[in-house]
């Protein structure tokens, strides 16, 4: 029977019954229906299902291949680790909220057609949003408000890029396509502005860290991979985006390292994570396809594992900045332990799942001869390091012991933390088991000597100039700080421009209302003094006057006819 | 870097004491010594050429992290604003 539902649809259908259910059973149900779902997923022969014909659109609900499998296998995981990391939790709304999320996520990459794309994606947004009001108050509130402007906005473009496709094309097959016309353009800033493209990410960096904390490990996993599989499934080799991938691999970890909300230094890596995907989407060969599907892949897993144990943090602290924190390592051995596995791991540390997944990349890009790009991409690989890999741990659990004392995460959040822990050793240990489900075949060997030497001098040189700028005091401090990014154009810039031109403008309309009812006003009173009751054409002419008029007329009559 | 808050009378750690401190930051030189003399000893294949000279990718991250840190120090005198500032 549950094999016959969509994939996606199982989970959004089984979250209805959350309010319904005791506790106990809601718990166990949680984390039973995803895992249901991946079995469900696993069984699933490749190939279209459920397709049906509709005023002349040929809808496919669903297809399964390669590519939407292996983003459904670890969109299901995640689903699984989430709900255990917050099983804890009381609130029914956070929970129908985070499975009806993951499920349009699951559907999402499912979706063989542009309009049953469009559908799960606008799911995600609203469902989604939920997870950040769920932390109460006014800033989560304005936030989420942002976050879901931005979010529909996204999915408005898409379902008019798709109109306009189908149109021209007469198809609303989700497949790959061509930039050149509107309708692709469209189609492409839908999926850019949810996968944080330059100056369309500052979304994600506002409304992540402002989601409560079990909330933020939900949204760390779906809407921007799904983004990543649908640039992957529409746009690969898609030149320019190797040039924005790039971009967005850099720009995102110069504010890592000065900013003090360490959720929200998660959330620009998040962001810098996502270039190197998009950066092996615009590359478009079968590695550079496998680099980024795998890369999607491992960095859920350790992605959600760094902002779990910054949620447990929060949870237990009460606070996540990072002027606040350190020395928690006494307090939370274990939460720091489960940390440094997430921090190695996105850090591509040889013997964990990262550095299998990005090395596929990299290499796609040295093929094909990027030397720029490739430069770009390790810089930013030892950024990552940098503020992931070193600050996040560093400033968290260690640095000067901030005197907070606090009990060690629940036992649920640890188990999550585990889990995910677990995972990412486990694939960087035995890269077969993520190789053998990337898109297409792979014939790479991550474990070689240049690898790993090259990648481990990489990252203990990093190391070194972090320890070096600590040590003689040059590395800038956590300050209390809110630092300005894209954002501030729709937050400050535009109601302030607003506001300052608002009276001009204001006074200026009401300056042509008066010039406007004054000539209203002159046009109304000539018209009255020529037609009014005493007005001259009103009047009552003498028969001596009109005679006289006549016979000036009857002379120039004359007159003319004469010359 | 602020001083350490470490309630009196608990346990101390090894990290407490600021000389074990200096020798995790010894020990990372250290391990970056090795590191660097590994590349006398294996056949590079490097994919671009240039990756492949000596400690290329040691020299270029210890670089390129400076350069992150200092350039981030220099944009925070543009970008920094109080806590507050969106609030307001």
């Amino acid at each position: 029977m549950i094999a016959s539902l969509p994939p996606g649809l199982l989970l959004i259908v089984a979250a209805l019954a959350i309010p319904f259910l005791p506790d106990v059973l809601r718990r166990a149900w949680t984390v039973v229906v995803p895992a249901a779902g991946l079995w469900a997923l696993i069984v699933l022969e490749p190939g279209s299902y459920l397709a049906f014909a509709w005023f002349g659109a040929e809808f496919v609900p669903v297809r399964v291949d390669k590519l939407s499998l292996i983003f459904g296998y670890i969109f299901h995981i995640a689903a699984i680790i989430s709900a255990i990391y917050a099983l804890h939790v009381r609130d029914t709304v956070q929970h129908v909220a985070g499975m009806m999320y993951a499920g349009s996520g699951i559907g999402a990459v499912f979706a063989g057609d542009l309009v049953t794309l469009f559908v799960y994606w606008e799911a995600m947004a609203i469902t989604s949003v939920f997870l950040i009001w769920a932390r109460g108050g006014e800033t989560a509130y304005r936030s989420g408000m942002r976050y879901l402007i931005v979010q529909i906005a996204s999915g408005v473009l898409l379902l008019s890029g798709a109109i306009l496709q189908a149109e021209q094309t007469g198809s609303i097959a989700f497949d790959k396509m061509a930039l050149g016309n509107l309708a692709t353009w469209l189609i492409l800033l839908a999926f850019g502005i949810k996968c944080a493209f330059p100056f369309l990410h500052n979304w994600l960096q506002d409304a992540y860290p402002e989601a409560t904390v079990t909330g933020t490990v939900f949204l760390s996993a779906f809407t921007t991979k799904a983004a990543v599989y649908a640039l992957a499934r529409g746009f690969p080799g898609t030149e320019m985006l190797i040039y924005v991938g790039a971009a967005m691999t850099a720009f995102p970890i110069f504010y890592a390292v000065i900013e003090n909300d360490l959720r929200r230094v998660l959330a620009y890596s998040l962001n810098n994570q996502l270039g190197f995907m998009v950066v092996g989407v615009g590359i478009g060969t079968p590695m550079a396809l496998n680099g980024a599907a795998g890369h999607a892949f491992a960095h859920i897993l350790y992605k959600a594992l760094l902002f779990m144990s910054m949620g447990a943090v929060l949870y237990r602290v009460g606070t996540i900045k990072g002027s606040e924190l350190g020395g928690l390592y006494k307090s939370m051995p274990f939460t720091t332990v489960f940390c440094i596995v997430g921090a190695a791991s996105i850090s591509a540390f040889p013997l964990f799942s990262g550095f299998i997944a990005k090395a596929l990349t990299l290499s796609a890009v040295a093929y094909e001869g990027y030397v720029v790009v490739w430069l770009i991409l390790m810089f930013a690989s030892a950024g990552v390091f940098h503020h992931s890999g070193i600050k996040i741990p560093y400033f968290a659990f260690f640095a000067h012991d901030s005197g907070k004392r606090c009990k060690e995460a629940p036992l649920n959040m640890l188990a999550a933390m585990g889990i995910a822990a677990f995972l990412c050793i486990a694939l960087g240990v035995w890269s077969p088991a993520l190789y053998s489900i990337l898109p297409y075949e792979v014939d790479y060997e991550p474990y070689t000597p240049t690898h790993v030497i090259g990648q481990l001098q990489l990252l203990m040189f990093s190391a070194l100039a972090f320890a070096v700028l600590i040590r003689y005091r040059i590395y800038p401090p956590e300050l209390k700080s809110t630092n300005l990014d894209f954002d501030w154009l729709y937050r400050k810039g535009i109601p302030a421009l607003i506001a300052s031109v608002w009276p001009v403008l204001w006074a200026a309309w009401q300056g042509f209302l008066g010039a406007l009812q004054g000539g209203l006003r002159t046009g109304i009173g000539a018209i009255v003094r020529l037609t009014g009751p005493e007005g001259t054409l009103a009047r009552t002419w003498p028969l001596g006057s009109t005679t006289l008029w006549v016979a000036v007329l009857l002379g120039g009559f004359l007159l003319i006819y004469y010359l | 870097m602020a001083e350490s808050k470490r309630p009196e009378g608990e346990r101390e750690y090894w990290l407490d004491r600021s000389a074990n401190v200096t020798k995790v930051f010894w020990a990372v030189v250290g391990v970056c010594a090795l590191l660097g003399l590994l590349d006398f000893f294996y056949h590079k294949h490097a994919e671009l050429g240039f990756d492949g000279s000596f400690g290329f990718h040691g020299w270029y991250g210890f670089v390129c992290c400076v350069f992150l840190v200092l350039a981030a120090k220099e944009l925070r005198k543009l970008l920094k604003r109080d806590e507050d500032y969106y609030d307001r």
